[in-house]
This record gives structure tokens, C-alpha cells and sequence, in this order.
């Protein structure tokens, strides 16, 4: 797995769940769901994030098996962010740019995953490595 | 845990329509068994119209809106129109924003408009 993300030591490990099949999914984004619900977030921006989030780990279970997903609670740059780190050990992105553009797709018809989530949040990182696995970070401001 | 795999959506024949609710978060499995269940519902039933309720539903990602439009289209083949109703403000908002088009998918606000426009297709289609 590629270490692509610290943890800043400040923040709270909310959950750490390991995604193995499609009931975990479900459970995820719920339990993301629940999270922003707490965190007070409008109804808008809690539909975007576990948007966003199903988005991606459909993608890390379709192209990677599986992986892991940790959820935070920390002060970043000053805002309150509800943080959200994908990893898995998948066969990486070969072309980067191209998975990040509009329409674009590899697999069985998906396409959106990637820049559909990048515009739901206020954060999103992604590193990828081939053969190695791909990580990717995104967060939504309190 | 497998709480989910069990699950079925429950599928209504009323009049010339079908009627489904889908009351839980679907998982892809449920959503393609859900097509097929419903291809085969227009199959044997004959119905003209299929009416999915999604008002509960406080997600619908790009998996769940292809499934909806690719279920739209291949009930047109069977000669059946699907109508979405239902759908979340909040959910509609994040579909635009992710960049999901849903070519072919009529929606309408509620379950009663709904009928209303499968109402008129169907007179409009008698009339030809």
C-alpha cells in the first residue's frame, strides 16, 4: 500500500473500516452519512458527500477488490473537516489526468467517479501508483 | 451483515401500471436484480407504465441513476414507460453536480402527477 496520506495527530479517528464486498459500501456511506448528519451539515452537503464517497468505493471495490477507509474529524487550514481517506492496493491509474476528465472511462462503464467526487467536496487528492495502489483524500468543511 | 442480500423490492400491479417503492439504500446487486425483476413484471403483466419511487432515497450515485436510466429504455423496447417520481431536492442537486445525465428518464414530483403523465402518453398513444 502506498503511504500516501499522514494523520495529523490532532484528529479523531472516527471509523476505520476495511471494504471487502458491496454491503460494506452501503454500510460506509451510511455510516459518512451519520457523520455529517452530527457534524450539522445541511441536508445538501451531506447528500454530496456520501455522494461522493459511494462514488469512490465503488471505484477502489470495481478496479482494486477493496481497501480501506478511515474517517477523521480535524482542524484543517482552519476549518472543521470531516475527513475521508480511501487506500487500496489496486493496480493503480495508469493515465492519471485522463481518469480525471469528464466522460472518461476504463471499466464497466463508470466514468463521473473521479471528477463527479472532486466536485461534490471541498478537498480531493488523489496519488496513484501502478502496481502499487492508489490512494485518495477528500474532505468537506463544518 | 448479510441482512442486506435478502432483501426484494416489492413490485405493484395497479390498472395498466407497476408500482415500485424502493424503501432501502440498494447495494449494485439489488439494483440489477431490481431491473430484471421489473423487465419481468412488463413481461408478464402487459403493463404500459412503471412508476419508481425513490422519495426515500437520500442517495442516488452514478450506479443507481445508470440503472435507472438503462431501465427506462429497455421497458420503452418492451413497449412500457418508466416514470422516476419522487426525488429529493438534495438528490437531484448532487445528480446535476456529479454530471449524470439520465437520457430518456421522466420524472415527475409525486406519485399522482406521475399517473397523470403516464395517463396522457397512454390516451395520446391510443389516439395514433
Amino acid at each position: 500500500m502506498i503511504q500516501a496520506f499522514t494523520y495529523d495527530p490532532s484528529w479523531t479517528e472516527l471509523a476505520k473500516y476495511d471494504i471487502n464486498n458491496e454491503n460494506d459500501i452501503v454500510m460506509v456511506r451510511q455510516m459518512v452519512r451519520q457523520y455529517a448528519k452530527n457534524f450539522r451539515m445541511g441536508i445538501v452537503e451531506q447528500t454530496r458527500i456520501t455522494t461522493a464517497v459511494s462514488e469512490l468505493l465503488r471505484n477502489m471495490y470495481q478496479y482494486a477488490g477493496g481497501g480501506q477507509v478511515t474517517i477523521n474529524d480535524g482542524n484543517v487550514e482552519e476549518h472543521h473537516a470531516l475527513i475521508v481517506t480511501f487506500e487500496d492496493e489496486g493496480p493503480g491509474i495508469e493515465n492519471l489526468e485522463l481518469a480525471m476528465s469528464d466522460g472518461y472511462t476504463s471499466g464497466a462503464g463508470m466514468g463521473y467517479g473521479l471528477p463527479g467526487a472532486k466536485r461534490l467536496v471541498d478537498y480531493f487528492k488523489i496519488q496513484t501508483e501502478p502496481q502499487k495502489g492508489t490512494s485518495v483524500r477528500i474532505m468537506k468543511w463544518k | 451483515m448479510n441482512n442486506f442480500q435478502e432483501k426484494r423490492i416489492p413490485i405493484i400491479k395497479i390498472g395498466h401500471y407497476l408500482i415500485v417503492s424502493i424503501q432501502v439504500d440498494m447495494h449494485d446487486k439489488l439494483a440489477i436484480q431490481l431491473q430484471s425483476q421489473i423487465l419481468e413484471e412488463i413481461e408478464k403483466t402487459g403493463a404500459k407504465g412503471v412508476l419508481i419511487d425513490i422519495s426515500v432515497l437520500e442517495m442516488v450515485d452514478s450506479f443507481i441513476g445508470r440503472m435507472l436510466s438503462g431501465m427506462a429504455s429497455m421497458a420503452s423496447i418492451m413497449d412500457a414507460a418508466v416514470v422516476i417520481v419522487g426525488m429529493q431536492p438534495a438528490v437531484a442537486i448532487t445528480l446535476v453536480e456529479l454530471g449524470l445525465e439520465m437520457p430518456g428518464v421522466d420524472t415527475a414530483l409525486n406519485m399522482e402527477r406521475g399517473m397523470e403523465m403516464l395517463d396522457k402518453r397512454i390516451a395520446r398513444m391510443d389516439e395514433e
